[in-house]
């Protein structure tokens, strides 16, 4: 069993081999990733060690300690937390050895082609096709070709590969008919279009794949057991969104609470009981995420995560609402609608107004707010689930 | 602003998840709520069966007294355990008046008088009283009774479990803290929308006195404290019976030849209650163990947790009377019981507003 102890053996070994002062950053993060250092929760020869996962913080704070650069991870968050552990846990021993270390040493940015116009919390329901050509591969079929349109796409007009999933075949109930593809963002028949949103800027995109072609060797998991799949892939979504640690008004409160200090001009009776109603329930939010963390760490099993999010997302919009109407005058202004693409969604540093705008999405992203309450009262509480008429319907056949 | 120092300990330990296990086998057994409704309305609304298997036989009364001063020396940490488990059964015991709040009050006196009186209380043989009236929060104003020649005089209303006391702790209008007993003086109960923690009128008529602390304010402010603090495990409790047999009770009842509870509409209603009690629960262990380690966070934990509390007991029981449909307004289903303890409750050691307005200085947001 690797422990503490040998980590931080490992770690002063990989920083004397290559000091982190005279080492170029992408070759210092692949030998962090040939070391095991990377995510020592991964087996060895894939970026880890297999060593507990809580392990990781011990070499974080090493390296963090010796000034060594990290992956940038926010710039690959969707390879890292929902590409790279789907690839691990259905990719064939080449697709991990292929693509696990280009992804985390941020060489090979990841999207996700999940979402579509028509499949948005019915994601099961999705219509973009993938059939197989003719052809010789040891399964019987040939490689794939793909149509259909994909929305909400963040990074897609950087990333260099997809996950994706697409419907292999519509005669089945949806579930059963989805397959899981890893999509080369480079195929001509790839077109990546913004979707300009209400904040003015496009952080996201519309990708339209038109006879995108995709190997065989490119497929993650059985035809048909995409769905599955898929779930892994959300799972260690709603994971990284809930495991966050935040100080004492680290959120949304921070900016407000600031203002409130800095400008006793602004103030006035209602806006204080709404902000310190505000500041309590941010307070409680945050405890209940560290209250969270604690119990994963002793390995109990717990339903919170869940409802973190629902909590959160609701707080954002109401904090973010409040500080537009505290600024009086100036929060009729906004701070700029030229349309961007940026890479990288951070409220920090942002106006009130687009912090505004933009929380209106955290209830929608993720999964809306009233489906998660479903899923809450449904896994957590055990009442009834929603009537399905759509389970044994095959796809083809259902209304859209 | 103030800074968390050091991280708090949020979870329940093994040996906490034992004493709950004990606490709720023997509120199962001798605290049925048919039996709390029906002694609502007798002479004796308080238990003494009860808070003497509780305190002679469990020794709960001494949670938070030391071990060389007659108690068992544990912390706030278990006596918050012990009233999230009585919240859920609204047990008709003074615990949270004589065990923590009264407790805490002696903590701060010294001398022989006090010494005796804490070992006292600690056993549970004495129940005593703070007689500060209910809705008081820390660093609230309250009403003193007149000291004239070692004794007192003066009337107070208001004071919670009074009927069950043996002795009384009063603050006096010279700014001292007094012993007196139960029986120098008259205790009239007040009809009390609580009927399972009444309030009652207490006449000082020379009533003998014998002097705890000179210095009244810091240990009535050091009980409520407490009290509100550990109300908030009280109003965990309450709220979580409210869910649990809410939730119960919907996947058994049909209407429309469906479980009701698979209507989406109270799906929602249940998981934000849910929500909540998660909520709820973090804030009540943070209170507790800011208590329990002395921590200097400890004032905005407490108001944190009874901001946040008290309207969460009140609005989980309400949802439970209203998603319970016609039953729930009857006198003879307990959500009655929730519903009135944690209304009362919400005023009880200051209301969620007077613990944001302290909130406002402890983390400057000042009011305008």
């Amino acid at each position: 069993m690797t422990d503490a102890a040998e980590l931080r053996r490992r770690t002063q070994e990989l920083l004397a081999a290559h000091p982190p002062a005279e080492t170029d950053r992408l070759d210092f993060l692949k030998a962090r990733f040939d070391a095991g250092l990377a995510w020592v929760h991964y087996p060895e020869g894939l970026g880890g060690l297999g060593a507990p996962r809580r392990l990781q913080a011990v070499v974080d704070a090493e390296l963090a300690a010796a000034g060594a650069p990290d992956n940038d991870p926010r710039r690959i968050g969707i390879g890292l937390g929902m590409a790279a552990p789907t690839i691990l846990g259905f990719g064939t021993d080449e697709q991990r050895r292929r693509f696990l270390r280009p992804l985390w040493v941020g060489e090979e940015v990841w999207c996700q082609l999940f979402s579509e116009p028509g499949a948005g919390s019915d994601l099961a329901a999705l219509g973009t096709r993938a059939v197989r050509t003719d052809g010789d591969t040891p399964e019987g079929g040939g490689d794939w070709v793909i149509n259909g349109q994909k929305v909400w796409t963040s990074s897609a007009h950087v990333a260099r590969w997809a996950i994706l999933i697409a419907r292999t075949d519509p005669d089945l109930p949806k579930h059963r008919g989805i397959t899981y593809f890893i999509c080369d963002m480079t195929d001509p028949g790839v077109e990546v279009r913004p979707l300009r949103q209400i904040t003015g800027e496009a952080e996201f995109n519309e990708v339209f794949l038109t006879d995108v072609h995709i190997p065989d060797a490119h497929r993650l998991g059985e035809v048909g057991d995409g769905w599955r799949v898929a779930q892994t892939t959300l799972m260690n979504e709603r994971v990284s969104i809930g495991g966050m640690r935040i100080p004492r008004e680290g959120g949304m409160i921070g900016p407000v609470s600031k203002t409130w200090r800095e400008r006793p001009e602004l103030r006035t009776h209602d806006t204080h009981q709404r902000l310190l109603r505000l500041w309590v329930e941010s307070e409680v939010a945050r405890l209940s995420g560290e209250r969270l963390r604690q119990q994963l760490a002793q390995g109990q099993p717990g339903h919170e995560g869940a409802g973190m999010k629902l909590g959160f997302a609701r707080l954002n919009q109401e904090i973010s609402g409040l500080e537009v109407e505290l600024l009086g005058e100036e929060g009729l202004l906004y701070e700029d609608w030229t349309m961007r693409r940026p890479e990288l969604v951070d409220f920090t540093g942002r106006d009130a107004g687009y912090r505004y705008l933009r929380s209106k999405g955290n209830s929608i992203e993720g999964g809306t707010s009233e489906v998660l309450l479903n899923i809450v009262a449904e896994r957590v509480l055990g009442l009834p689930s929603e009537p399905r008429t759509d389970k044994d319907v095959a796809w083809k056949d259902l209304a859209r | 602003m103030s800074q968390v120092s050091t991280e708090p300990d949020l979870l329940y330990t093994e040996e906490e998840e034992a004493l709950r296990a004990a606490v709720r086998d023997l509120l199962t057994d001798r605290c049925a709520a048919a039996d709390v409704i029906t002694r609502g309305e007798s002479g004796v609304p308080h238990d003494p069966e009860l808070w003497k298997a509780l305190s002679q036989g469990m020794g709960l009364a001494g949670l938070l007294v030391p071990e060389d001063q007659g108690g068992q020396g544990a912390t706030h940490r278990e006596a918050a355990l012990v009233l999230e488990e009585l919240g859920r059964a609204v047990a008709p015991v003074p615990y949270l008046t004589s065990a923590v709040v009264a407790t805490e009050a002696l903590l701060a006196c010294e001398g022989p008088v006090a010494a005796g009186l804490l070992a006292a209380l600690a056993s549970g043989r004495t129940v005593g009283a703070l007689t500060v009236p209910l809705n008081v929060g820390p660093g609230g104003a309250y009403r003193t009774v007149r000291l004239e020649n070692g004794s007192l005089h003066g009337e107070l209303t208001g004071i919670a479990d009074a009927a069950a006391a043996d002795v009384l702790l009063v603050p006096a209008e010279d700014g001292g803290l007094y012993a007196v007993d139960a029986d120098a003086v008259t205790i009239v109960p007040q009809v009390s929308l609580d009927q399972t923690r009444p309030l009652a009128r207490i006449t000082f008529d020379s009533a003998p006195a014998r002097p705890l602390t000179a210095d009244a304010a810091t240990a009535v402010r050091r009980a409520l404290r407490a009290g509100a603090g550990l109300l908030a495990s009280e109003q965990l409790g309450l709220a979580d019976w409210s869910l649990t047999e809410t939730v119960r009770y919907l996947k058994e009842r049909k209407q429309f030849n469906r479980p009701v509870g698979g209507f989406q509409a109270l799906k929602h209603r249940l998981a934000q209650v849910w929500l909540e009690v998660v909520g709820t629960r973090a804030a009540a262990r943070n209170a507790a163990d800011a208590l329990a380690t002395g921590s200097a966070d400890s004032d905005v934990a407490v108001a944190v947790a009874q901001a946040y509390a008290a309207p969460v007991a009140v609005h989980a029981a309400e949802e439970a009377l209203q998603l319970h449909g016609g039953i729930g307004m009857t006198w003879e289903h307990p959500a009655h019981l929730y519903l009135k303890r944690a209304k009362a409750d919400s005023i009880a050691y200051g209301t969620a507003g007077a613990h944001r307005e302290a909130l406002a200085a402890l983390v400057d947001l000042q009011a305008p």
